[in-house]
This record gives C-alpha cells, sequence and structure tokens, in this order.
C-alpha cells in the first residue's frame, strides 16, 4: 500500500506523476531530453544506464520497467541481464563500460566518480556531453528509484505489465501522455 | 577542475546547466516549483530539507548554499539552520518538521529505508499526504542535485561570502543562468 493515496490502476511511478503534475513536468522534461533527445548514445545505451542504476538503487518497480524498454529497444535480453548482473562480460562497447561503471560510480555517490573512470571513457572516445549525461541519468535515476520507493508505490508482479510499459517508453518516450492514463483504467494490475 | 568543459569560474551546477541548457532548463524548473511553489511547508523549511540531505550526502556546494537560502528565508530565525545541520533532534524546529526530516534522512539512504513507522509517526504529528510526498520527492531531488553537482566534479568554492550572496539570490526563486546562446 503506498503511503500517500494515489491511483490504483497507475502503480510506481506513474501514480505519483499524476499525483502531483506541476512537479511532474520539469521531471518529464528532463527525461525525455535525456532519454529520448538528440544524442551520440543510442536509447538502448541510455536505458541499460537507467537499468543499472536502478538495479543497484534495488528498486524493482525501475529495474523490470527499464529493463523491458531496454530490451524491447535492443530487441535481446542477454545485455541488459549481464549489464546488472556481470558488468564486465556485458556485450558492450568499452566506452560503454566505461559509462556504466561512471554511472555505477554516481549511485554510489556524486564523490565516488573518480578520475580514474573519467579518464577510461575519455580514451575509450567519449565526449563530454557523453560523459555528462551519463553523470545526470544515473543522477536522475537516484532520485526516481527513491520516490517511488519512498513513497511505497505497487510494484506489479506480472511481466505483462513491465512488457506493455516497454513498449510505451519505446513507443511514446517520457512524456505525459496526451489523452492522461484513464485507458489503462480497464487494464487489471496484478 | 571539473571532469568536462564547463566555464571557468562559475560554481556548482550553474556550471553545469551553462554546458547543457537543454537539461539546466527543467533542472531549474524542478527546484523552482519544489522549493518555491505552493505549499503548506515554508520556503525555509524546504530550504533545511534541501541543505539536510545535501549535508548527509557530503555535497559542501549544495549544502552550503541552500543553508545560506535557508538562513536568508528564516530572517532573524536563521540560527535553526545550523542547530539542526549539526544536531536535528536538539534543535528547536517543530516535531512535525523534525519527523519530515527523518523521512528525508532515510530517503537520503535509499528509498526502502522509509517505513510505515516513519510515515505514521509524521501523520500524527499533523503532516499531510501532500507534505510528506514533497519532502520524499525534495529528498530524491538532493540525492541527484548532489550526485550532479560532485559527480562531474563543478567548482566548490570555500568561501563563504560567495555562498551569503548565493543564498540570498537563491531565496528569490531559481532562474537559469545565462548562457553564450542567450546572451544577446
Amino acid at each position: 500500500m503506498p503511503y500517500i493515496p494515489l491511483e490504483a490502476h497507475l502503480p510506481g511511478i506513474t501514480g505519483l506523476l499524476e499525483y502531483r503534475q506541476d512537479s511532474a513536468a520539469p521531471i518529464r522534461e528532463l527525461t525525455q531530453v535525456l532519454m529520448r533527445g538528440p544524442s551520440t548514445l543510442t536509447e538502448g545505451e541510455r536505458e541499460l544506464i537507467a537499468t543499472l542504476v536502478s538495479s543497484r538503487n534495488q528498486c524493482s518497480f525501475c529495474t523490470a520497467a527499464h529493463t523491458a524498454a531496454a530490451n524491447v529497444i535492443l530487441g535481446e535480453t542477454d545485455t541488459s541481464e549481464k549489464v546488472k548482473k556481470d558488468l564486465p562480460t556485458a556485450p558492450v562497447s568499452e566506452k560503454m563500460k566505461a559509462l556504466l561503471t561512471i554511472a555505477s560510480q554516481v549511485q554510489q555517490g556524486g564523490k565516488n566518480v573518480t578520475p580514474e573512470s573519467i579518464q577510461w571513457a575519455k580514451e575509450e572516445g567519449a565526449t563530454d556531453i557523453e560523459i555528462h549525461d551519463t553523470v545526470l541519468i544515473a543522477a536522475l535515476f537516484c532520485l526516481y528509484n527513491r520516490y517511488v520507493d519512498g513513497l511505497a508505490t505497487v510494484t506489479p508482479v506480472q511481466s505483462d505489465f513491465y512488457n506493455n510499459l516497454g513498449n510505451r517508453l519505446k513507443e511514446h518516450g517520457y512524456n505525459r501522455l496526451k489523452n492522461g492514463y484513464e485507458h489503462l483504467k480497464n487494464q487489471p494490475v496484478k | 577542475m571539473a571532469y568536462i568543459n564547463v566555464p571557468d569560474g562559475v560554481p556548482g551546477i550553474r556550471s553545469l546547466v551553462m554546458f547543457r541548457p537543454e537539461t539546466g532548463k527543467p533542472l531549474y524548473a524542478l527546484a523552482q516549483v519544489l522549493l518555491r511553489g505552493e505549499s503548506t511547508l515554508s520556503e525555509a523549511e524546504r530550504e533545511l530539507i534541501a541543505a539536510y540531505v545535501s549535508s548527509r550526502n557530503d555535497c559542501l556546494f549544495c549544502m552550503s548554499s541552500h543553508a545560506a537560502a535557508s538562513r536568508c528565508l528564516y530572517g532573524k530565525r536563521e540560527n535553526i539552520v545550523d542547530e539542526v545541520l549539526k544536531d536535528m533532534d536538539h534543535s528547536q524546529i517543530s516535531d512535525k518538521l523534525k519527523a519530515l526530516l527523518r523521512i528525508a534522512g532515510k530517503v537520503q539512504v535509499l528509498g526502502k529505508e522509509v517505513r510505515p513507522e516513519d510515515i505514521d509517526a509524521a501523520k500524527k504529528l499533523g503532516a499531510t499526504d501532500r507534505e510528506i510526498h514533497d519532502t520524499v520527492l525534495i529528498a530524491a531531488a538532493f540525492c541527484m542535485f548532489n550526485r550532479y553537482v560532485d559527480g562531474l566534479a563543478s567548482w566548490t568554492p570555500t568561501d563563504p561570502t560567495m555562498y551569503a550572496e548565493m543564498g540570498a539570490r537563491m531565496a528569490r526563486g531559481y532562474v537559469m543562468p545565462n548562457t553564450p546562446n542567450t546572451v544577446s
């Protein structure tokens, strides 16, 4: 049971973003720019950063949601699993391994980011904007994960829920749906 | 020195939002709505939550600047800020604000650390759902801001007079600094 009254058909983050829409607007805008805006990192790579950080923050809802988004974008499930469970063996570029390492350091705390990991990323060709966006995506998910779990939102158990959500994040990104979320009332949350 | 090529001589988050205004704009809008928007928590109290979480995240830039903003907003009662940062339990703030700061402290560690008894304690002292929501979101937002500022090793001034000036400016609201693209 969430700690505050939220719409029962909107588990996880969506109910919170609907609860207070004036604070949701800049959060959604920031997420859309970082995760779907013009970037030399692919949308799949950016979802992997979100997945790794959410997993390290033990946020089941965000981990499942962004794993599903990464999988539907990448068209396979192996990469996201390895990023979460054994980063060194993940089938991603050396540059992405360096950026994901930076993200994992941000998850621990800002001061945990080392000059060595920044150097590694730069040697592998990461640009300043890529490093900036990696740090800010990781920091943003430290917000989301705490928001979602700190208010004890509902975490659905059915994998169908996350497959639908992953598809929605691929098709529509992070902006509020034009007509809101009333249509989801017909889909039972399990 | 910052890890990326941000403008020289500009401290903390200001240098980062000048580097990337596309993300800076919603970041400043979020600070404005959470810390200056409509709320039954005073602006001084909300800045105190920001300073408290930043202190626990060991982010000197955010802690010093939001403490300065909170002092400005508390006015004659500015000593409250340093009392809370030193020993929140024995400070002279209300029991309700103490309960909210305890929730913020749990959020700083991790979302799951917030327990039903923490929420019950705050509600028994009169905290509303919306105040609890805003406390959690402010605390979560500063877990982002703190990591952004320190994760890119942005410049943290050590001169207290710089923070007093920042606090006075922040007390009036969060406005994006001019960037090379917007300066005419």
